[in-house]
Protein backbone atom coordinates (compact mmCIF):
# COMPACT_ATOMS: atom_id res chain seq x y z
CA UNK A 1 0.00 0.00 0.00
CA UNK A 2 1.31 3.19 -0.86
CA UNK A 3 -0.48 6.59 0.59
CA UNK A 4 -0.96 9.54 -2.13
CA UNK A 5 -2.48 12.62 -1.92
CA UNK A 6 -5.00 13.17 -4.64
CA UNK A 7 -3.98 16.54 -6.39
CA UNK A 8 -7.16 16.42 -8.56
CA UNK A 9 -9.06 19.25 -6.65
CA UNK A 10 -8.23 21.32 -3.48
CA UNK A 11 -9.52 18.76 -1.16
CA UNK A 12 -6.48 16.67 -1.06
CA UNK A 13 -7.71 13.35 -0.61
CA UNK A 14 -5.36 10.70 1.31
CA UNK A 15 -5.47 7.54 -0.96
CA UNK A 16 -4.37 4.28 -0.04
CA UNK A 17 -3.12 2.70 -3.44
CA UNK A 18 -2.23 -0.91 -3.97
CA UNK A 19 0.86 -1.50 -5.56
CA UNK A 20 0.29 -4.57 -7.58
CA UNK A 21 -3.13 -4.60 -8.14
CA UNK A 22 -3.82 -0.54 -8.48
CA UNK A 23 -6.71 -0.57 -6.55
CA UNK A 24 -7.50 2.86 -4.37
CA UNK A 25 -9.59 3.49 -1.50
CA UNK A 26 -9.95 6.80 0.68
CA UNK A 27 -10.92 9.17 -2.75
CA UNK A 28 -14.06 10.97 -2.68
CA UNK A 29 -14.91 10.65 -5.98
CA UNK A 30 -13.94 8.67 -8.94
CA UNK A 31 -11.02 11.05 -10.62
CA UNK A 32 -8.88 9.90 -7.32
CA UNK A 33 -9.13 6.73 -8.65
CA UNK A 34 -8.00 7.54 -11.78
CA UNK A 35 -5.18 9.75 -10.31
CA UNK A 36 -4.09 6.93 -7.88
CA UNK A 37 -3.36 4.15 -10.25
CA UNK A 38 -2.02 6.42 -12.14
CA UNK A 39 0.44 8.17 -9.98
CA UNK A 40 1.69 4.67 -8.80
CA UNK A 41 2.25 3.27 -12.23
CA UNK A 42 3.82 6.27 -13.74
CA UNK A 43 3.00 9.57 -12.31
CA UNK A 44 2.20 12.65 -14.83
CA UNK A 45 1.79 16.73 -14.54
CA UNK A 46 0.39 19.39 -16.22
CA UNK A 47 3.46 21.79 -16.85
CA UNK A 48 2.61 25.10 -16.76
CA UNK A 49 5.04 28.09 -17.94
CA UNK A 50 5.77 30.84 -20.66
CA UNK A 51 7.21 31.37 -23.58
CA UNK A 52 9.10 34.50 -25.50
CA UNK A 53 6.17 37.02 -26.78
CA UNK A 54 7.18 39.28 -29.51
CA UNK A 55 4.94 42.10 -31.19
CA UNK A 56 3.04 43.11 -28.14
CA UNK A 57 3.39 46.73 -26.74
CA UNK A 58 2.56 46.02 -22.98
CA UNK A 59 3.45 42.26 -22.60
CA UNK A 60 6.93 40.48 -22.64
CA UNK A 61 6.10 36.82 -22.00
CA UNK A 62 3.14 34.81 -23.29
CA UNK A 63 1.84 32.12 -20.57
CA UNK A 64 1.10 28.11 -21.69
CA UNK A 65 0.64 25.15 -20.83
CA UNK A 66 0.86 21.26 -21.92
CA UNK A 67 -2.91 20.36 -23.04
CA UNK A 68 -2.63 17.06 -21.14
CA UNK A 69 -0.26 15.74 -18.79
CA UNK A 70 3.58 14.40 -19.66
CA UNK A 71 5.72 12.11 -17.65
CA UNK A 72 6.45 13.82 -14.18
CA UNK A 73 9.67 13.14 -14.85
CA UNK A 74 10.34 14.93 -17.91
CA UNK A 75 8.75 18.20 -16.20
CA UNK A 76 12.60 20.07 -16.10
CA UNK A 77 13.57 19.22 -19.39
CA UNK A 78 10.48 20.67 -20.72
CA UNK A 79 10.73 23.68 -18.85
CA UNK A 80 13.89 24.09 -20.45
CA UNK A 81 12.95 23.47 -24.27
CA UNK A 82 10.58 26.14 -23.91
CA UNK A 83 13.63 28.68 -24.21
CA UNK A 84 13.91 28.14 -27.77
CA UNK A 85 10.29 28.92 -28.57
CA UNK A 86 8.74 32.01 -29.40
CA UNK A 87 5.22 33.22 -30.39
CA UNK A 88 4.14 36.83 -31.99
CA UNK A 89 0.93 38.45 -31.77
CA UNK A 90 -1.41 38.09 -32.13
CA UNK A 91 -2.29 34.79 -30.13
CA UNK A 92 -5.53 33.13 -28.86
CA UNK A 93 -6.02 30.49 -26.06
CA UNK A 94 -5.60 27.30 -27.14
CA UNK A 95 -2.85 28.78 -29.71
CA UNK A 96 -0.67 25.34 -30.80
CA UNK A 97 2.43 26.41 -30.23
CA UNK A 98 4.35 23.10 -30.06
CA UNK A 99 2.97 19.89 -31.79
CA UNK A 100 4.43 17.01 -29.77
CA UNK A 101 6.65 18.69 -26.70
CA UNK A 102 9.76 16.29 -26.16
CA UNK A 103 7.88 13.32 -28.05
CA UNK A 104 5.35 13.08 -25.69
CA UNK A 105 2.46 13.68 -27.84
CA UNK A 106 1.21 16.30 -25.81
CA UNK A 107 1.24 19.82 -27.12
CA UNK A 108 2.01 23.00 -25.80
CA UNK A 109 -1.20 26.13 -26.37
CA UNK A 110 -0.92 29.20 -25.59
CA UNK A 111 -3.39 30.36 -22.72
CA UNK A 112 -3.45 33.65 -22.55
CA UNK A 113 -5.53 35.76 -25.53
CA UNK A 114 -3.09 38.99 -26.52
CA UNK A 115 -3.94 41.22 -29.58
CA UNK A 116 -1.85 43.92 -28.69
CA UNK B 1 -20.92 64.53 -13.33
CA UNK B 2 -21.18 61.28 -15.39
CA UNK B 3 -23.72 59.23 -13.85
CA UNK B 4 -24.17 55.00 -13.36
CA UNK B 5 -26.47 52.24 -12.22
CA UNK B 6 -23.19 50.52 -10.89
CA UNK B 7 -19.84 51.39 -10.29
CA UNK B 8 -17.44 48.21 -9.83
CA UNK B 9 -14.23 49.00 -8.75
CA UNK B 10 -11.31 46.72 -9.38
CA UNK B 11 -11.22 44.48 -12.43
CA UNK B 12 -10.28 41.23 -11.44
CA UNK B 13 -12.10 38.02 -10.72
CA UNK B 14 -14.37 40.37 -8.64
CA UNK B 15 -15.06 42.67 -10.21
CA UNK B 16 -15.71 40.48 -13.72
CA UNK B 17 -18.00 38.46 -12.53
CA UNK B 18 -19.95 41.28 -10.48
CA UNK B 19 -20.13 43.52 -13.58
CA UNK B 20 -21.25 40.33 -15.48
CA UNK B 21 -23.71 39.30 -13.02
CA UNK B 22 -25.49 42.81 -12.84
CA UNK B 23 -25.84 43.02 -16.42
CA UNK B 24 -27.64 39.85 -16.36
CA UNK B 25 -29.68 40.64 -14.01
CA UNK B 26 -30.81 43.72 -16.08
CA UNK B 27 -28.65 46.75 -14.74
CA UNK B 28 -27.63 48.69 -18.08
CA UNK B 29 -25.17 51.89 -16.67
CA UNK B 30 -22.55 49.56 -15.63
CA UNK B 31 -19.09 50.67 -15.66
CA UNK B 32 -15.83 48.57 -14.39
CA UNK B 33 -12.47 50.60 -12.80
CA UNK B 34 -9.61 49.21 -13.20
CA UNK B 35 -5.80 50.53 -12.06
CA UNK B 36 -3.63 47.99 -14.02
CA UNK B 37 -3.66 48.22 -18.16
CA UNK B 38 -5.79 45.44 -18.78
CA UNK B 39 -8.24 43.17 -17.02
CA UNK B 40 -7.94 40.02 -15.13
CA UNK B 41 -5.91 41.25 -11.83
CA UNK B 42 -4.12 38.62 -10.31
CA UNK B 43 -4.89 35.74 -12.23
CA UNK B 44 -2.74 37.03 -15.89
CA UNK B 45 0.52 36.38 -13.47
CA UNK B 46 -1.42 32.69 -11.70
CA UNK B 47 -0.19 31.16 -15.26
CA UNK B 48 -0.62 27.86 -13.46
CA UNK B 49 -3.52 25.48 -13.28
CA UNK B 50 -6.23 24.35 -10.52
CA UNK B 51 -8.37 27.32 -11.40
CA UNK B 52 -12.38 26.33 -12.93
CA UNK B 53 -12.59 23.26 -11.28
CA UNK B 54 -16.00 24.78 -9.45
CA UNK B 55 -17.27 27.42 -11.77
CA UNK B 56 -16.60 25.87 -15.35
CA UNK B 57 -15.91 21.89 -14.48
CA UNK B 58 -12.47 21.84 -15.54
CA UNK B 59 -8.96 23.02 -14.99
CA UNK B 60 -8.18 26.11 -16.48
CA UNK B 61 -4.99 28.37 -15.78
CA UNK B 62 -5.54 31.60 -14.42
CA UNK B 63 -4.69 33.33 -17.72
CA UNK B 64 -7.35 31.22 -19.19
CA UNK B 65 -9.91 31.65 -16.35
CA UNK B 66 -9.95 35.51 -16.76
CA UNK B 67 -10.20 34.93 -20.18
CA UNK B 68 -13.46 33.02 -19.93
CA UNK B 69 -14.93 36.18 -17.99
CA UNK B 70 -13.43 39.02 -20.40
CA UNK B 71 -14.74 37.17 -23.32
CA UNK B 72 -18.54 37.36 -21.44
CA UNK B 73 -18.21 40.83 -20.53
CA UNK B 74 -17.38 41.59 -24.22
CA UNK B 75 -20.92 40.21 -24.66
CA UNK B 76 -22.84 43.27 -22.18
CA UNK B 77 -21.92 46.68 -22.83
CA UNK B 78 -20.24 47.04 -19.48
CA UNK B 79 -18.21 50.25 -20.07
CA UNK B 80 -14.32 49.44 -18.75
CA UNK B 81 -11.95 51.82 -17.35
CA UNK B 82 -8.15 50.70 -17.24
CA UNK B 83 -5.47 52.21 -16.05
CA UNK B 84 -7.40 54.41 -13.90
CA UNK B 85 -6.97 54.59 -10.24
CA UNK B 86 -9.88 55.40 -7.97
CA UNK B 87 -8.85 57.84 -5.13
CA UNK B 88 -11.59 58.20 -3.20
CA UNK B 89 -14.64 56.46 -2.53
CA UNK B 90 -17.80 58.70 -0.51
CA UNK B 91 -20.64 57.83 1.35
CA UNK B 92 -22.92 58.93 -1.34
CA UNK B 93 -21.26 56.51 -3.44
CA UNK B 94 -19.36 59.22 -5.63
CA UNK B 95 -16.18 58.03 -7.27
CA UNK B 96 -13.22 59.87 -7.77
CA UNK B 97 -10.85 58.92 -10.40
CA UNK B 98 -7.95 59.46 -12.28
CA UNK B 99 -6.43 58.15 -15.28
CA UNK B 100 -6.20 58.94 -19.55
CA UNK B 101 -9.52 60.40 -19.34
CA UNK B 102 -7.99 62.80 -16.50
CA UNK B 103 -9.80 63.57 -12.86
CA UNK B 104 -13.15 62.31 -13.11
CA UNK B 105 -15.81 63.02 -10.67
CA UNK B 106 -18.64 60.18 -11.35
CA UNK B 107 -21.67 58.85 -9.09
CA UNK B 108 -23.27 56.08 -9.32
CA UNK B 109 -26.51 53.95 -7.65
CA UNK B 110 -24.86 51.38 -6.72
CA UNK B 111 -20.70 50.34 -5.81
CA UNK B 112 -19.84 46.84 -5.98
CA UNK B 113 -16.31 47.20 -3.72
CA UNK B 114 -13.51 44.14 -5.74
CA UNK B 115 -10.12 45.69 -4.79
CA UNK B 116 -8.69 42.58 -3.96
CA UNK B 117 -5.96 42.31 -1.24
CA UNK B 118 -2.08 42.70 -1.03
CA UNK B 119 0.79 40.52 0.22
CA UNK B 120 1.80 41.27 3.38
CA UNK B 121 5.27 42.46 3.63
CA UNK B 122 8.62 41.95 5.66
CA UNK B 123 7.76 45.20 7.35
CA UNK B 124 4.46 43.62 8.31
CA UNK B 125 5.94 40.16 10.07
CA UNK B 126 9.66 42.36 11.41
CA UNK B 127 12.42 40.07 10.07
CA UNK B 128 15.48 40.48 11.95
CA UNK B 129 19.11 41.04 10.64
CA UNK B 130 20.58 43.23 7.22
CA UNK B 131 18.53 44.53 5.00
CA UNK B 132 19.98 43.37 1.43
CA UNK B 133 18.16 43.10 -1.84
CA UNK B 134 16.92 39.53 -3.16
CA UNK B 135 14.18 39.77 -0.32
CA UNK B 136 10.83 39.74 -2.22
CA UNK B 137 7.10 39.00 -1.64
CA UNK B 138 6.55 35.64 -3.46
CA UNK B 139 3.48 38.01 -5.62
CA UNK B 140 6.35 40.31 -6.13
CA UNK B 141 8.47 37.90 -7.71
CA UNK B 142 5.60 36.09 -9.58
CA UNK B 143 4.86 39.35 -11.36
CA UNK B 144 8.68 39.86 -12.62
CA UNK B 145 8.86 36.24 -13.32
CA UNK B 146 6.02 35.33 -15.23
CA UNK B 147 4.82 38.91 -16.53
CA UNK B 148 8.12 40.85 -16.92
CA UNK B 149 10.19 37.89 -17.79
CA UNK B 150 12.70 38.23 -15.44
CA UNK B 151 14.15 35.52 -12.60
CA UNK B 152 14.88 36.91 -9.21
CA UNK B 153 17.39 34.53 -8.18
CA UNK B 154 18.71 31.52 -8.31
CA UNK B 155 19.33 29.79 -4.71
CA UNK B 156 15.76 30.71 -2.97
CA UNK B 157 14.05 29.84 0.73
CA UNK B 158 10.16 30.63 0.87
CA UNK B 159 9.26 31.95 4.03
CA UNK B 160 5.57 31.23 4.92
CA UNK B 161 4.05 28.26 3.33
CA UNK B 162 1.47 30.53 1.44
CA UNK B 163 -0.10 29.44 -1.88
CA UNK B 164 1.35 31.95 -3.61
CA UNK B 165 5.15 31.00 -1.92
CA UNK B 166 4.33 27.31 -2.91
CA UNK B 167 3.74 27.85 -6.18
CA UNK B 168 6.99 29.81 -6.72
CA UNK B 169 8.46 27.11 -5.08
CA UNK B 170 7.84 24.85 -8.26
CA UNK B 171 7.63 27.75 -10.49
CA UNK B 172 11.83 28.89 -9.79
CA UNK B 173 12.85 25.54 -9.63
CA UNK B 174 11.67 24.87 -13.40
CA UNK B 175 13.25 27.60 -14.63
CA UNK B 176 16.54 26.61 -13.25
CA UNK B 177 16.50 28.10 -9.54
CA UNK B 178 17.57 25.84 -6.75
CA UNK B 179 14.89 26.12 -3.99
CA UNK B 180 16.33 24.87 -0.40
CA UNK B 181 13.80 25.28 1.66
CA UNK B 182 10.00 25.90 2.40
CA UNK B 183 10.29 27.51 6.35
CA UNK B 184 6.58 27.97 8.05
CA UNK B 185 6.49 29.15 11.64
CA UNK B 186 2.84 27.51 12.06
CA UNK B 187 2.98 24.05 13.08
CA UNK B 188 0.89 23.34 9.80
CA UNK B 189 1.02 24.70 6.17
CA UNK B 190 -1.32 27.78 5.15
CA UNK B 191 -1.32 26.42 1.86
CA UNK B 192 -3.30 24.00 0.00
CA UNK B 193 -2.38 20.20 0.74
CA UNK B 194 -2.24 19.58 -3.18
CA UNK B 195 0.10 22.46 -3.49
CA UNK B 196 2.48 20.69 -0.77
CA UNK B 197 2.40 17.74 -2.70
CA UNK B 198 2.63 19.04 -6.42
CA UNK B 199 5.06 21.91 -5.15
CA UNK B 200 7.18 20.74 -2.62
CA UNK B 201 7.20 16.86 -2.60
CA UNK B 202 7.70 16.86 -6.53
CA UNK B 203 10.57 18.53 -6.67
CA UNK B 204 12.24 16.80 -2.90
CA UNK B 205 12.16 20.68 -1.22
CA UNK B 206 12.14 20.60 2.08
CA UNK B 207 8.75 22.15 4.28
CA UNK B 208 9.82 22.98 7.51
CA UNK B 209 7.46 24.03 10.46
CA UNK B 210 7.19 25.81 13.93
CA UNK B 211 10.67 26.72 11.86
CA UNK B 212 11.33 30.64 11.32
CA UNK B 213 14.06 33.07 9.78
CA UNK B 214 15.91 34.33 12.65
CA UNK B 215 18.69 36.07 11.16
CA UNK B 216 19.60 37.56 7.35
CA UNK B 217 22.78 38.32 6.00
CA UNK B 218 24.12 39.93 3.35
CA UNK B 219 25.75 42.93 2.04
CA UNK B 220 24.56 44.77 -1.23
CA UNK B 221 22.85 41.06 -2.18
CA UNK B 222 21.60 38.70 0.32
CA UNK B 223 24.00 35.78 0.81
CA UNK B 224 22.77 33.62 4.20
CA UNK B 225 19.82 33.22 6.05
CA UNK B 226 19.51 31.71 9.72
CA UNK B 227 16.35 29.32 10.14
CA UNK B 228 15.56 28.26 13.86
CA UNK B 229 12.77 25.91 15.03
CA UNK B 230 10.34 27.60 17.13
CA UNK B 231 8.49 26.63 20.26
CA UNK B 232 4.68 26.50 21.11
CA UNK B 233 4.74 30.06 21.46
CA UNK B 234 6.88 30.73 18.16
CA UNK B 235 9.76 31.88 20.24
CA UNK B 236 13.22 30.12 18.65
CA UNK B 237 14.76 27.38 20.38
CA UNK B 238 18.67 28.35 20.93
CA UNK B 239 20.87 25.80 19.53
CA UNK B 240 18.47 25.07 16.33
CA UNK B 241 20.04 27.07 13.95
CA UNK B 242 20.28 25.78 10.59
CA UNK B 243 22.38 28.27 7.84
CA UNK B 244 21.53 28.24 4.15
CA UNK B 245 24.01 30.30 1.52
CA UNK B 246 21.45 31.89 -0.33
CA UNK B 247 20.54 34.69 -3.20
CA UNK B 248 16.93 35.20 -2.74
CA UNK B 249 14.01 34.96 0.18
CA UNK B 250 10.35 34.88 -1.01
CA UNK B 251 7.67 35.57 1.55
CA UNK B 252 4.52 34.64 1.35
CA UNK B 253 2.92 35.31 5.05
CA UNK B 254 -0.28 35.97 4.39
CA UNK B 255 -2.40 38.75 2.42
CA UNK B 256 -4.22 41.92 3.52
CA UNK B 257 -7.16 42.97 1.99
CA UNK B 258 -6.69 46.45 0.32
CA UNK B 259 -9.51 48.68 1.77
CA UNK B 260 -8.15 52.10 1.97
CA UNK B 261 -11.26 52.99 -0.14
CA UNK B 262 -14.16 50.99 2.27
CA UNK B 263 -12.65 53.32 5.31
CA UNK B 264 -12.34 56.54 3.66
CA UNK B 265 -16.21 56.43 2.78
CA UNK B 266 -16.56 55.31 6.57
CA UNK B 267 -17.90 51.91 6.02
CA UNK B 268 -17.80 49.60 8.96
CA UNK B 269 -14.88 46.90 9.03
CA UNK B 270 -14.38 43.91 10.62
CA UNK B 271 -10.61 43.99 12.66
CA UNK B 272 -10.96 39.59 11.95
CA UNK B 273 -10.94 39.59 8.33
CA UNK B 274 -9.89 42.85 7.49
CA UNK B 275 -12.77 43.44 5.47
CA UNK B 276 -16.02 45.52 5.32
CA UNK B 277 -18.74 44.09 7.58
CA UNK B 278 -21.55 42.44 5.46
CA UNK B 279 -25.07 41.21 5.64
CA UNK B 280 -26.43 37.92 3.89
CA UNK B 281 -26.21 39.87 -0.02
CA UNK B 282 -22.33 41.70 0.87
CA UNK B 283 -23.97 44.66 1.10
CA UNK B 284 -21.98 47.01 3.74
CA UNK B 285 -23.00 49.36 6.63
CA UNK B 286 -23.66 51.65 3.38
CA UNK B 287 -26.67 50.88 1.83
CA UNK B 288 -25.80 50.33 -2.23
CA UNK B 289 -22.56 49.56 -1.34
CA UNK B 290 -21.24 45.92 -1.66
CA UNK B 291 -18.02 44.01 -0.94
CA UNK B 292 -16.90 40.69 -2.63
CA UNK B 293 -13.79 38.59 -3.33
CA UNK B 294 -10.81 39.23 -1.83
CA UNK B 295 -10.88 42.85 -0.42
CA UNK B 296 -13.99 41.07 1.61
CA UNK B 297 -11.98 37.88 2.87
CA UNK B 298 -8.95 36.29 1.54
CA UNK B 299 -10.37 33.79 -0.60
CA UNK B 300 -8.18 30.18 -1.32
CA UNK B 301 -10.24 29.67 -4.75
CA UNK B 302 -10.85 32.01 -7.38
CA UNK B 303 -14.14 29.68 -7.89
CA UNK B 304 -15.45 30.85 -4.76
CA UNK B 305 -14.23 34.67 -5.38
CA UNK B 306 -16.75 34.53 -8.78
CA UNK B 307 -19.70 32.98 -7.03
CA UNK B 308 -19.20 35.41 -3.81
CA UNK B 309 -18.78 38.41 -6.56
CA UNK B 310 -21.89 36.81 -8.93
CA UNK B 311 -23.98 37.36 -5.50
CA UNK B 312 -22.86 40.95 -4.90
CA UNK B 313 -23.45 41.81 -8.24
CA UNK B 314 -26.97 40.69 -8.30
CA UNK B 315 -27.80 42.09 -5.22
CA UNK B 316 -26.95 45.65 -6.25
CA UNK B 317 -29.20 44.77 -9.49
CA UNK B 318 -31.87 44.49 -6.90
CA UNK B 319 -31.01 47.21 -4.75
CA UNK B 320 -30.94 49.58 -7.94
CA UNK B 321 -34.13 47.91 -9.64
CA UNK B 322 -35.97 46.88 -6.77
CA UNK B 323 -35.24 49.54 -3.78
CA UNK B 324 -37.17 49.49 -0.36
CA UNK B 325 -36.81 45.60 -0.17
CA UNK B 326 -33.59 45.77 2.20
CA UNK B 327 -35.36 46.62 5.59
CA UNK B 328 -36.65 43.66 8.33
CA UNK B 329 -34.62 42.48 11.79
CA UNK B 330 -31.37 41.31 11.39
CA UNK B 331 -29.46 38.93 13.16
CA UNK B 332 -25.47 39.26 13.69
CA UNK B 333 -22.91 36.20 13.17
CA UNK B 334 -19.55 35.79 14.74
CA UNK B 335 -16.92 33.00 15.65
CA UNK B 336 -17.04 31.38 18.89
CA UNK B 337 -14.23 28.73 19.82
CA UNK B 338 -11.72 27.49 17.07
CA UNK B 339 -13.26 29.46 14.66
CA UNK B 340 -11.39 32.97 13.65
CA UNK B 341 -14.16 35.01 11.50
CA UNK B 342 -17.14 34.53 9.82
CA UNK B 343 -18.83 36.14 6.32
CA UNK B 344 -21.04 37.76 6.54
CA UNK B 345 -21.29 39.37 9.89
CA UNK B 346 -25.39 40.14 9.79
CA UNK B 347 -28.02 38.80 8.46
CA UNK B 348 -31.45 39.72 7.49
CA UNK B 349 -34.10 36.48 7.69
CA UNK B 350 -36.42 38.47 5.02
CA UNK B 351 -33.97 38.69 2.69
CA UNK B 352 -32.06 35.42 3.08
CA UNK B 353 -33.97 33.86 0.52
CA UNK B 354 -34.43 29.90 1.19
CA UNK B 355 -31.45 29.82 3.24
CA UNK B 356 -28.00 31.88 3.95
CA UNK B 357 -24.38 30.43 3.53
CA UNK B 358 -21.51 31.49 5.92
CA UNK B 359 -17.80 31.49 5.67
CA UNK B 360 -15.34 30.98 8.20
CA UNK B 361 -12.02 29.62 8.70
CA UNK B 362 -11.18 27.33 11.71
CA UNK B 363 -8.12 28.22 13.47
CA UNK B 364 -6.76 24.77 13.93
CA UNK B 365 -6.46 21.23 11.74
CA UNK B 366 -9.26 19.19 12.90
CA UNK B 367 -9.90 15.43 12.21
CA UNK B 368 -13.70 14.38 11.89
CA UNK B 369 -15.30 17.22 13.66
CA UNK B 370 -18.99 18.98 13.94
CA UNK B 371 -19.58 22.35 13.10
CA UNK B 372 -22.26 24.23 15.52
CA UNK B 373 -24.30 27.44 14.99
CA UNK B 374 -25.29 28.45 18.43
CA UNK B 375 -27.83 31.15 19.00
CA UNK B 376 -27.17 31.47 22.94
CA UNK B 377 -27.75 27.97 24.49
CA UNK B 378 -29.45 26.71 21.68
CA UNK B 379 -27.61 24.88 18.82
CA UNK B 380 -29.55 25.78 15.42
CA UNK B 381 -27.74 23.85 13.12
CA UNK B 382 -25.07 21.57 12.96
CA UNK B 383 -22.54 20.20 10.07
CA UNK B 384 -20.36 17.28 9.81
CA UNK B 385 -16.51 17.54 8.45
CA UNK B 386 -14.40 14.99 8.05
CA UNK B 387 -11.02 17.36 8.17
CA UNK B 388 -10.67 20.86 8.57
CA UNK B 389 -8.06 23.12 7.90
CA UNK B 390 -6.99 26.99 8.84
CA UNK B 391 -5.65 26.68 5.03
CA UNK B 392 -9.05 25.38 3.83
CA UNK B 393 -11.95 28.26 3.94
CA UNK B 394 -14.73 26.31 5.29
CA UNK B 395 -18.76 27.20 4.14
CA UNK B 396 -22.22 26.06 5.92
CA UNK B 397 -25.62 27.23 4.44
CA UNK B 398 -28.18 27.70 7.20
CA UNK B 399 -31.76 26.71 5.90
CA UNK B 400 -33.97 29.58 6.38
CA UNK B 401 -36.35 27.75 8.41
CA UNK B 402 -33.57 27.57 11.36
CA UNK B 403 -33.10 31.19 11.63
CA UNK B 404 -34.27 32.34 14.94
CA UNK B 405 -37.36 35.25 14.68
CA UNK B 406 -36.36 38.61 16.20
CA UNK B 407 -33.04 40.36 17.05
CA UNK B 408 -30.18 37.11 17.92
CA UNK B 409 -26.72 36.84 17.78
CA UNK B 410 -25.66 33.70 15.90
CA UNK B 411 -22.26 32.09 17.12
CA UNK B 412 -20.36 29.44 14.25
CA UNK B 413 -17.65 27.31 16.40
CA UNK B 414 -16.33 23.71 16.20
CA UNK B 415 -15.94 20.89 18.25
CA UNK B 416 -13.93 17.92 17.51
CA UNK B 417 -15.56 14.14 17.81
CA UNK B 418 -14.23 12.53 20.54
CA UNK B 419 -11.50 10.08 18.81
S1 LIG C 1 -10.37 12.04 -4.88
FE1 LIG C 1 -11.78 13.41 -5.93
S2 LIG C 1 -12.49 14.75 -4.27
FE2 LIG C 1 -10.64 13.77 -3.49
S3 LIG C 1 -8.99 15.20 -4.01
FE3 LIG C 1 -9.14 13.72 -5.70
S4 LIG C 1 -10.46 14.72 -7.18
FE4 LIG C 1 -10.75 15.79 -5.24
Amino acid sequence: MREVICIVCPRGCRLQVDETSYAVTGNHCERGADYGAQEVKAPTRTLTSTVRLTGSHILRRCPVKTNGTIPKALMLDAAKALDAIEVSVPVHVGQVLVENLLGTGVALVATRAINE
Amino acid sequence: MKHYQLIVIGGGPAGLAAAIAAWNAGLREVLIIERDQVLGGILNQCIHNGFGLTHFKEELTGPEYAGRFIDQLAQTGVEVKCDTMVLQLTQDRQVICTGPAGYEILHAQSIVLAMGCRERTRGAIQTPGDRPAGIYTAGTAQRYLNIEGYMVGKRVVILGSGDIGLIMARRMTLEGAKVLACVEVMPHSSGLTRNIVQCLHDYDIPLYLSHTVTDIRGHGRLEQLVVSEVDANRKPIPGTEMIFDCDTLLLSVGLLPENELTRMAGIEMDPRTNGAVVFENNETSIPGIFSCGNVLQVHDLVDFVSAEAIRAGEAAATYVLHPGEGSGEVLTVGPGLDVSYTVPQRIRPAQAGAGVEIFFRVRRVTGSAVILVRCGEQVVAKFRREHMAPGEMEHIRVPKALLPQGPAHLEVSIEEAAQ
